[in-house]
Formats: C-alpha cells, structure tokens, sequence
C-alpha cells in the first residue's frame, strides 16, 4: 500500500563537503544512505529517517544537514501532521500505533514553573569549594524514634534500623531492562553506579551473570513477567524492587518482540530463544494491597530481611492514597514515575494520555504521608522527565529522598531520543540487540559519560544548597519553603505546597 | 494585634543578642544583672522584639503550669478562660503586673494563670505534659486574638516589641528572684511588630533565645507537624523549641544525643569514629535528619535544671562561655559577662555543634560543668 506518510526530515548533504567515505551509509541501520559507485554520489531515502542524527554526528566533514521537513499538511489547529500521520499510519497497518522513550507533548512542565532560593545578608551563603557539602542520602524505612539504654554506664542503641542503600549522590538510573537496552548499555550503567556510590536498576529483564559483580550497586526487578528471577538473583541485589507499573505506560504489561531475545536475553530472562516475552498488565498474584504486603514479605524473607524492598508505580490520579497503602503493607521506598517516564516500547495513545506529571504527584505523595505520620517508613524515589541538577534539587526540595534518571542516562550515553527504541535499530547501540550496533557503545566510554554527568550535577548540586545556606541535603528534602512557584494557578501552588514568587 | 497576623505563611529573619545566666546551686538572683547584661549588646537588636525567662519566680505555685498569655481584647480573654475552665482547675488568674516604660507601647492585655488538669479531661494513658502542650496548640491555633507564650512550672517568660531592657523594666524583671536566667534582644528583618513573635520560646518547661536563621526550617518544621506540633509563630526559634521537646522529653533522648541531631557532625566525621559512637552517630542521623539545624545559629536552650548553649554545626554565629564560681554564662558576646561579673575570668569558646550544658548540681550530682566531650561535629576545615 503506498503510504501518505510524508518524510519526517529532510537530509541536505553538501556535495562539495561529502568525501564520499559513507560512514552516514554504514552507521544508518535504518538504510537511508547509501554510495551508488557508478555516479560517485551518496543518495539518501529520507522517507526512512528518524532524526537520530547518527550520520551527521559522525560525517567527518559536517557535510550533512538533517531537519524537519517543512513540507506539512494544511494548517489546522486540531488535524496537525502529527495527527493525520498517526491516522494514515494506522489506515495503513491496521495496528496500534508504537512508541519510545517518554511523553513528548507540551503538558505543563512543572520543574520549569518553580525556582529556588539562595540566602542574602541575613544568613550566609555557604562555598562548596571550601566547605564540606553533604549529598549522602540513606533509602529505607526510618524508625518513628530512636530508643537509648544504659550498657556498663554507656549509652547504647536499643533501636536497630532495618536495611538501608546508602546513595553518594541522590540520583539513581531507572529501571532499563536487559532487552530493551543492549548488554553494553547495562554495564555500562552498572559500572557508573559502582563508581558514583549510586544505584542503578535492572528492569524486568533479570541480570546478566557477568555483572553479578556489580551487585553491590544493583537494584534487581521483580515485574509481572517475573523474567529472570530466581534465587541467586535476588541474592546477588542490594535491593529489590516490585514493579507493578511504569509512568510511560501505566496500567498495561509490556512486549519484548522474540527478534529481541537473543541466546544471551533468552538465559537471562529465563524463556525460549526467539519468544515474545510478555509482561502481564497487573501481576496475576497482586489484586489488592493486602497481596502486595504478601509479595513483599516473601522477598524480604527470600533475602533474610538483609535487604529494602522498593515498589515502584505509575504516577496516576490517587497515587497518594495508594502510597499510603503500599507503605503500611511494608515497602521501604515507593517509586513514583510520572507521565514523561520513558519506554522502550508503549503504545502512543497510553504513553501521551495517561498517568499524571511527576511534579504534582511527588507533592500529594510527601503531603499525604506527612498528613498520616508515616512519611519516615519509607523513602520516596520519584522518576519520570528529571532533565537537569536543578530538577534534581527541586524534587528533593518538593519531598523525594532521591531521584532515578533514566532517559538522561541514556542520552549522556548517546541517545537522541529519536522515540524509535521499539524498532531495535538503535543506531547508537543502545536499544538494540543488533551486536553489529551494540559494539558501538563502548562500556568504558559509556561509564566514562555517566559517571562525568553525575559529577557535574553533583557539583551543581552543592552549588545551589550552598547558595540556600545550606550544607546537607536532608536539609533540603522536603523543605519547600525553598522553592517559589511562577506562573501558577493557585490550585497547583496549593498541591504543590508552595508559595508564588514574590509572596 | 494578634487576630490574623500569625500566620503569615514563612519564618522570619532576625540577627539577635542572646545571654544566659544560671546560679549552679540554685540561689535565686534577680532580673537586675540580665538587663545590664542585655542592654550592653545592644546594636545587636533593633527594638522590634526582647524577651526574658526565669526558673525558679513561682516558688508558690512551684508544681503548677503556669500559662501566660497575651490578648488583643477582653472577648479573647473570656473566650480563652472558657476553654482554660473546661480543661483545668485554675487555682490563680491575675494580671501579669508591668508598668508604664517609655519604649514599649499598645502592649495587648497580658495575664497569667496556675493551672492543673482535670482529672476528669485527663485520660488515664496521657501524658499530663502532652495534654498540656495540646492545650497549647488549641488557643494559639483556634483562639483568635489569644497567644500562650509561656507554658512551664515555676518558671514565665516575658516578652515583647522593644528593646529588651525596656521590656524587662516593663514587666518589673527586678522584682523576681530566679536561678536560671537567659535574654534575648531581636533584629528582626521583616517583623510585623508583634509581641508574640519576640523571644524566648518557650513551650512547657523549655525555653528558647536564639541568634540565627535556620535554613532548614521548612523541613524542621514539617517533620514537627507529623508528631503533632503546630508551629504558628513561623520563627526558626519555635521549632527548636519543638525539636527538643520532643527529642528529650518525648523520645528520651540525652542531651548530648539531642546536639548530635541539631548539630549533626558530618559524615566524613562519624565515619572515622570507633565503631559503636560510629553506629549512634549514623543511627541518629539517619532517623533524626530531618532536624537537622542547617544554616547559621547559636541558641540557649533552658530547662528546670540545665543551660544548654549550642552552636550550629559550623559556627557561623558567635557563642561564649563562661563560668565564676557557682555562676555560669553563656552569650552573644564576652563584654556583658564582664560587665556583671567583675571577678569573671574563666571564659571560653565552644566549638561548633559542641553543646555547652551547664546543670543543677543537686540534678547533675557532681560540682563540675557538664561540658559535653566533644562530639566531633566541631572543627570542621573552615579554610
């Protein structure tokens, strides 16, 4: 059937710049360059792109420009481009329309609508260069007190805490699964973390045997599918993470198509060679809060109480209420992904519509477990579109104990965020399976970026907590009278907990 | 003055003089010597705010709460007395006596009561101290017009928008004997002239003058409210008021203990300590960092038996000490101790985060200071 879809971009190539090397025809693995010998010239079907910027990132003569095609249906207001391509596409296939990586449309970015405060005259602002600045963060249930006795005329402790992860830097990578991404995108992950003091998270996928020795920086996923789990894995993890949902797909189950599953992902997920793994929408053991308590306790009692268990939702409409419910049936961390989270594959019309911005639950969440006295019992991870350091200081200033990032990662690590990781063709070798496209990335190049971003934002980090006067960061969690809102209604100044700026 | 104006959503700032004095064998002295004391520090406040508290006033009605409180106009003072009779036998209600003093002015009406609980309004399980302090919260958060800005036994504070000195001669100060004495003189930045929003703090026995802004407030005063703690004076000074009471009296902690929550020493610090310090140190701060103080204060904490002096972790408010005999001080500044004590020689600087607690020698049981080892949260690399 001959498609209306018009292309994307548009490819000019400088034909007196082009030495005729074609790289841009080797690096496409979407096939959209290639060399015809006889006229000496590098054609391109731009009808294939998708915009990862590959080619011209990598043409070493900068001969190549790739931009939006200017060429657009009839201007309309509601019948965008956007619009009518996801019609014709699906008039075409017959199919649901597929996507990658987060929300992309223009719902309120809230990080964006708050600013911080820094101290003037009245209270000094502190150097980071010159004074200590403490980013050390603990995740875990916090008793509501702590208990001395007498022990030979000494005090000692009578209160024990139960398991903690201790955080250098309060940011984490998400959950990416073995299978989305390819091995060297994990390890390379896994090996920032260890290197950072930090954490990253498996995913649904289970672990590779190789970086078992990571685990010490390894929080290991139990999901609906239950790929890959089994005793050494939940051994091997620092922490355990329950997914019951994702904020780029909240309330469906996941598709790893079987051309995916490799001999390597087929041992490590636990299923055949070549066959779609299919996550479950809900877990088929989990129908209510009380189940959830029981799956908890099974893991913790799995790993002899040694480790924290974490339960990760999707941001939706009564996300506080059901935190509330998930701290009193024993999770240690509650992890909130908000509506831009990422995906390696989602359906668009579920990725674009459902679940709510982080921003806004992060605040219910902290309020609402502030308002019924059990916001020690667990910490709280939020994930889903932190961008930036600042992002990262105004979500612990909202209330988060610490944050995942995960299309960040991905990006520092080359990602362009093309939204084409469900078709595997990752030209960056990272979501792909492709050996021929996974050898691109480098785990120690990978590391190298990961552990570079995080420095960076950690020293922004300490910039901005000594500019408030302040030189811990638990000093900023939840401190919200550091942060303005500008441009809000009062309604969202009211959820979010803050003042407008000026006031 | 005081209907609608509490709640003006945020703390204020204020730069301030703080001096306590305590006579370690519990001799009474009067208020005479702490307004000498304060007046000498004062560029230090700007006569928007100074305050006193005294241990030791109400020998007569030693076991008896004692509430002042201040009011904007008769109906406050009815409707207050209505709620105080509903949950307490009031054995005194009387003006609190002042006298006329040029620099203080349109004081609101300000009246005291000795109280006890009902026993009837007092469940069998509580706490007689918590029913106290939740009396406390209701007038001050229901009761508009009506502010409790003093809540102990044999103990008051006196408070006001002035300069201190004047606020001491207008509450008659040098008619009361106390043992434990401690002052406070305000520079506050944003004031709105209210006197309840002057120093010291002070909730059932515990009072608090401070020098400072808390940078942390936000989150003090939000992990304060999950343990029932209303805090409506929107000042740093309340919630460490608060943080102590619950660390000490509700958690039981040790006064040591307390200072390491409030002035936590840093990680780098407590990882070098030997194991079992390293486990309390990590414990406290793991469970207790949401109180800690960050930013810039030094505060006088006081209790029936101690004067607890406290610096925030990296010192960047002043803090001296000083001892003479069975006297004790501790200030803003060296020069009013002097000033008093003509035969004072024995003073010092404490190091950040280390608490200087000076006790009742019938409470502490020997004749020294108690002056905390120190707790490692001084001497940080301030290069």
């Amino acid at each position: 059937m001959k498609t209306y879809i018009l292309p994307q971009y548009l490819i000019e190539r400088d034909d007196y710049r082009c030495i005729r090397c074609e790289v841009c025809a080797r690096q496409c693995a979407f096939d959209v360059h290639w060399y015809d010998e006889e006229e000496d010239a590098v054609f391109a079907d731009e009808s294939k792109c998708v915009g990862c910027l590959r080619c011209a990132t990598l043409c070493p003569t900068h001969a190549l420009v790739v931009r939006p095609n200017p060429t657009s249906t009839p201007e309309n207001a509601n019948w965008t481009t956007q619009v009518l391509h996801n019609i014709y596409k699906q008039a075409e296939t017959g199919g649901v329309l597929l996507t990658g990586m987060g929300c992309d449309k223009d719902y309120p970015i809230y990080w964006d609508r708050i600013v911080l405060d820094a101290s003037q005259v009245t209270n000094p602002s502190i150097d980071p260069l010159r004074e200590p600045m403490e980013l050390r963060t603990y995740l875990g249930a916090k008793p509501d007190k702590v208990e001395m006795r007498e022990k030979k005329g000494k005090p000692v402790l009578k209160t024990t805490l139960t398991p903690q992860l201790r955080l250098d830097i309060p940011i984490m990578f998400s959950a990416i699964s073995y299978g989305a991404i390819s091995y060297n995108a994990c390890e390379s992950l896994a090996r920032a973390a260890t290197e950072l003091g930090t954490f990253y998270n498996t995913g649904e996928g289970g672990l590779h045997r190789n970086l078992y020795k990571y685990g010490d920086h390894t929080i290991c996923q139990v999901a609906s599918g239950r790929f890959g789990v089994h005793a050494d894995y939940l051994e091997v993890a620092a922490a355990l993470e329950i997914k019951i949902g994702q904020g780029a797909k909240p309330g469906i189950g996941g598709h790893l198509p079987g051309e995916k599953v490799s001999a390597e992902i087929s041992r490590t997920r636990m299923i055949p060679k070549g066959t779609d793994a299919l996550s479950p929408a809900p877990h088929h053991d989990i129908y209510s809060i009380e189940d959830l308590a029981q799956l908890i306790y099974a893991l913790k009692e799995a790993t002899h109480w040694e480790k924290p268990v974490s339960v990760k939702i999707a941001a939706v409409h009564n996300s506080a209420a059901i935190a509330s419910g998930m701290v009193r049936a024993g999770a240690d961390i509650i992890a909130l992904d908000g509506i831009r989270g990422g995906t390696g594959a989602a359906p668009t019309m579920i990725r674009d519509n459902v679940g709510i911005p982080i921003e806004l639950a992060l605040a219910a969440v902290d309020d609402r477990l502030r308002e019924e006295g059990i916001r020690n019992r667990a910490s709280i991870v939020v994930a889903g579109g932190i961008r930036s350091s600042a992002d990262v200081i105004k979500a612990i200033a909202l209330g988060a104990d610490a944050v995942y990032i995960g299309t960040a990662a991905l990006v520092a690590m080359g990602c362009h965020v093309c939204q084409k990781c469900y078709t595997g063709n990752c030209n960056w070798g990272i979501a792909t399976q492709d050996p021929y496209l996974s050898k691109r990335l480098n785990p120690e190049v990978g590391t190298r970026r990961l552990v570079n971003l995080l420095t960076g934002w950690s020293h922004e980090i300490m910039e901005m907590l000594g500019g408030m006067g302040i030189n811990a960061i638990e000093s900023l969690r939840g401190n919200r009278l550091r942060l303005r809102g500008v441009g809000l209604t009062q309604e969202e100044l009211d959820i979010l907990g803050i003042k407008h700026a000026g006031s | 003055m005081l209907k609608g104006v509490r709640f003006h959503g945020d703390k204020d700032f204020s730069g301030c003089s703080i001096f306590g004095m305590m006579n370690l064998k519990g001799d009474m002295f009067d208020g005479e010597p702490m307004i000498t004391a304060i007046a000498n520090m004062k560029d230090r406040s700007n006569g928007l705010g100074g305050g006193f508290a005294a241990y030791g006033i109400y020998p007569q009605y030693a076991e008896l709460i004692c509430f002042h409180v201040m009011f904007d106009d008769q109906a406050a003072r009815r409707e207050t007395e209505e709620f105080l009779k509903s949950s307490f036998v009031i054995h005194a209600a009387e003006a609190i006596p002042t006298r006329a003093c040029e620099g203080v002015e349109d004081p609101p009406l300000l009246w005291r009561y000795f109280l006890e609980p009902h026993e009837i309004t007092l469940c069998e399980e509580e706490d007689p101290d918590d029913f106290v302090v939740k009396a406390v919260m209701h007038i001050n958060v229901r009761v508009d017009g009506a502010f409790v800005f003093s809540s102990g036994r044999n103990m008051g504070v006196f408070k006001g928008v002035g300069f201190p000195e004047d606020i001491g001669r207008f509450f008659r100060l040098e008619e009361y004997q106390g043992y434990i004495w401690v002052a406070h003189g305000r520079f506050p930045t944003n004031t709105q002239g209210w006197w309840g929003g002057a120093h010291p703090f002070n909730i059932l026995d515990w009072s608090v003058v401070h020098n400072g802004e808390i940078s942390s407030y936000g989150i003090n005063l939000r992990y304060l409210e999950m343990f029932g703690y209303a805090c409506t004076l929107h000042t740093d000074t309340e919630v460490i008021a608060y943080a102590v009471d619950l660390l000490v009296r509700r958690h039981g902690l040790s006064v040591p203990d307390m200072a390491r929550v409030l002035a936590a020493p840093l990680w780098t610090e407590i990882d070098r300590m030997p194991a079992e310090e390293k486990e309390i140190h990590t414990v406290l701060r793991q469970t207790y960092g949401s109180l800690l103080l960050n930013g810039p204060f030094s505060v006088i904490i006081s209790n029936r038996s101690q004067m607890i002096g406290l610096t925030d972790r990296i010192r960047l408010r002043p803090l001296v000490a000083g001892r003479n005999g069975d006297f004790m001080y501790i200030s803003s500044e060296e020069a009013p101790m002097h000033l008093i004590d003509d035969t004072l020689k024995d003073t010092w600087i404490p190091r950040g985060g280390e608490p200087i607690v000076a006790e009742l020698e019938e409470v502490a049981g020997v004749v020294e200071v108690v002056e905390a080892e120190a707790i490692g949260a001084a001497g940080m690399d301030t290069a």
